[in-house]
């Protein structure tokens, strides 16, 4: 069997309990070593931030945890509801708070501003609603991407990109769907398709243009097995879709890393003065 | 019986000598408690693995007195630790000490320091040039730490020179996930079993736990005897320590059984090893030269 024809869900099976154990260990030391007994996220009603949720209640007290709803005029109510069932099967303290008057008092003087524009600002919004609720709570703030997004740099950079810690930042979509169903994540969630939910009917994939399945098969190759372009086309994917995901994962490198600072001196911070993170917990 | 060991699956604080000094006192005291005639803790435990600049901040002396208190321990019992060396030549190594009396019985200093993949020491630590085995009180041990035992020449090397114990403190990250156990626990304990049954030898993994930069160390230290059979085991994961016996009566057995160690021919290996070096570096081969 040529490797595009190998089931994605084979290929990147995973033990879910052992990743749920190092996900929920990583999560209670991590934040603990930062100095910090609580934790806040932003909860969509979506797959990721459901995850979030679950391994968070394993890592950590009921009342330790704050999830955050943040929905916006054009949001689906099911997203909401679907969010709130997660929360309320957790039994986890959540708030609501609507982004609808932050963002249309800034984009009231332009009408024309585009959806990328408005997604970008939204993702922000929130970010900043969170950081915000991290320092009110001493909470330290969860990341939701998992690993397909952040290859693919399908989110909002300082957006919904930003966070302290990421438990499911290496998990490909398809492998947070495995962990999900494991967890118990409320059916709902597993079935709906993918979607930033930024405008009425917008799923990741019709966005995207590929399925989870699809890229994540090849993301799997490429990065992890470290398959080469040629390897990758005699191998049955179409060198059309490589490519595309290829300059994608390439052009989105800037949001994976710091800013690129100039160098002058002879010990610059994150080229020649490389300290762990965990240096200053 | 050789001696008691305890191997401590500990999680050493990043960066934090002093810290780290007074935990292992701890943990000696307590498998001093247990009987244990010698304690065995994991790779770098004295400052944590992940260092990167930190290895610099951290490099010690072994004359160091910050170090001192642990030597001290070891007038009790013997003890292996792991600590960033600062050598007479302010070089920085990745080293094993083996203490005992109050005093440096052996230095290992990590011949192989990994620098691939998500590992970069010899960004940082110089390369260890010695592979030798050494006498303690209780018997002729060897010493290769985590990545050495990646290298089958290590334990080679240990094997003839005698050892009959073998002492592998290791930081080694849990990944991948694919399994009920880390990939990279399979294939470790798959590798000290064969070891300690090819050598002849027991084989001591004892491997730390903790996360660091987000990378979780899955600790499952094992003893293996010389038949390749487990014989004492810690979780995966948690910090624990395992006290188990070293029996001289069963290495005798093994070596009666299968006396490989016996009938390894070293002249042999090693006339073929001189002709490959004399083929790879041509007539410029000097012995001890080529680093």
């Amino acid at each position: 069997m040529r490797i595009a024809d190998r089931p994605t869900e084979e290929l990147l099976r995973i033990s879910a309990p052992l990743a749920v154990d190092m996900m929920t260990r990583f999560l209670r030391e991590e934040v603990a070593k930062a100095g910090f007994s609580r934790v806040v996220f932003g909860l969509s009603g979506g797959i990721d931030s459901a995850v979030a949720a679950y391994l968070a209640a394993r890592a950590f007290p009921r009342d330790r945890i704050l999830a955050v709803m943040m929905p916006y005029r054009t949001s689906s109510p099911a997203s909401l509801a679907d969010a709130r069932s997660v929360a309320e099967d957790l039994g986890i303290p959540f708030e609501v708070v609507d982004i609808t008057p932050m963002i249309d008092a800034f984009f009231a003087g332009e009408p024309g501003a585009s959806a990328l524009r408005r997604g970008n600002k939204m993702a922000r919004e929130r970010m900043s609603i969170l950081y915000d609720r991290s320092a009110r709570e001493g909470a330290l703030v969860i990341g939701t991407s998992n690993k397909t997004e952040l290859l693919l740099g399908y989110g909002t950079q300082f957006g919904d990109l930003a966070s302290a810690v990421n438990p499911i930042g290496d998990l490909y979509k398809t492998q947070v769907r495995q962990v999900a169903r494991y967890l118990g994540v409320p059916r709902p969630i597993l079935d709906k398709p993918p979607s930033a939910d930024l405008w009425q009917d917008q799923t990741d994939e019709k966005e995207l243009g590929f399925t989870y399945e699809d890229v994540d098969r090849l993301l799997y190759f490429m990065i992890d097995e470290r398959y080469s372009r040629d390897a990758l086309i005699r191998g049955g994917f179409d060198a059309a879709f490589v490519d595309a995901v290829a300059r994608r994962v390439r052009i989105n490198q800037y949001k994976r890393r710091p800013p690129v600072i100039c160098k002058l001196s002879s010990r610059t911070i994150g080229v020649d003065f490389r300290y762990p993170r965990d240096w200053g917990v | 019986m050789l001696v008691r060991v305890g191997m401590v699956q500990m999680r050493p604080v990043l960066g934090d000598v002093a810290g780290n000094v007074r935990l292992h006192v701890e943990w000696v005291e307590r498998a001093a408690e247990a009987g244990c005639g010698l304690v065995v803790f994991p790779e770098l435990s004295l400052t944590g693995y992940g260092l990167k600049d930190l290895a610099y901040d951290c490099a010690r002396t072994l004359e160091d007195e910050e170090i001192r208190p642990l030597l001290e321990a070891s007038r009790r019992v013997d003890v292996v630790f792991g600590m960033v060396e600062l050598s007479r030549d302010y070089t920085v190594y990745n080293s094993a000490v083996y203490a005992s009396g109050g005093a440096v019985v052996h230095l290992h200093r990590k011949v192989y320091v990994p620098t691939y993949g998500m590992f970069e020491e010899n960004r940082h630590f110089g390369r260890g040039k010695q592979i030798r085995a050494f006498d303690t009180a209780w018997g002729r041990v060897g010493i290769m730490v985590c990545e050495d035992a990646w290298h089958p020449s290590v334990p080679y090397v240990l094997s003839q020179d005698g050892a009959t114990v073998l002492i592998c403190p290791s930081a080694s990250p849990a990944r991948p996930v694919r399994g009920d156990r880390p990939g990279s626990q399979e294939i470790w304990h798959r590798a000290v079993r064969m070891y300690a049954q090819l050598f002849g030898a027991y084989v001591l993994f004892v491997n730390r736990v903790g996360v660091e930069d987000g990378v979780l160390f899955y600790g499952a230290s094992a003893l293996v005897d010389p038949f390749g059979e487990v014989i004492a085991s810690a979780p995966m994961f948690d910090e624990t320590l395992v006290v188990a016996e070293l029996d001289g009566e069963v290495l005798r057995r093994s070596r009666s059984l299968t006396p490989l160690a016996r009938e390894e021919q070293l002249d042999v290996t090693f006339s073929e090893l001189s002709r490959i070096m004399a083929q790879r570096y041509g007539g410029r081969w000097i012995p001890g030269a080529h680093r």
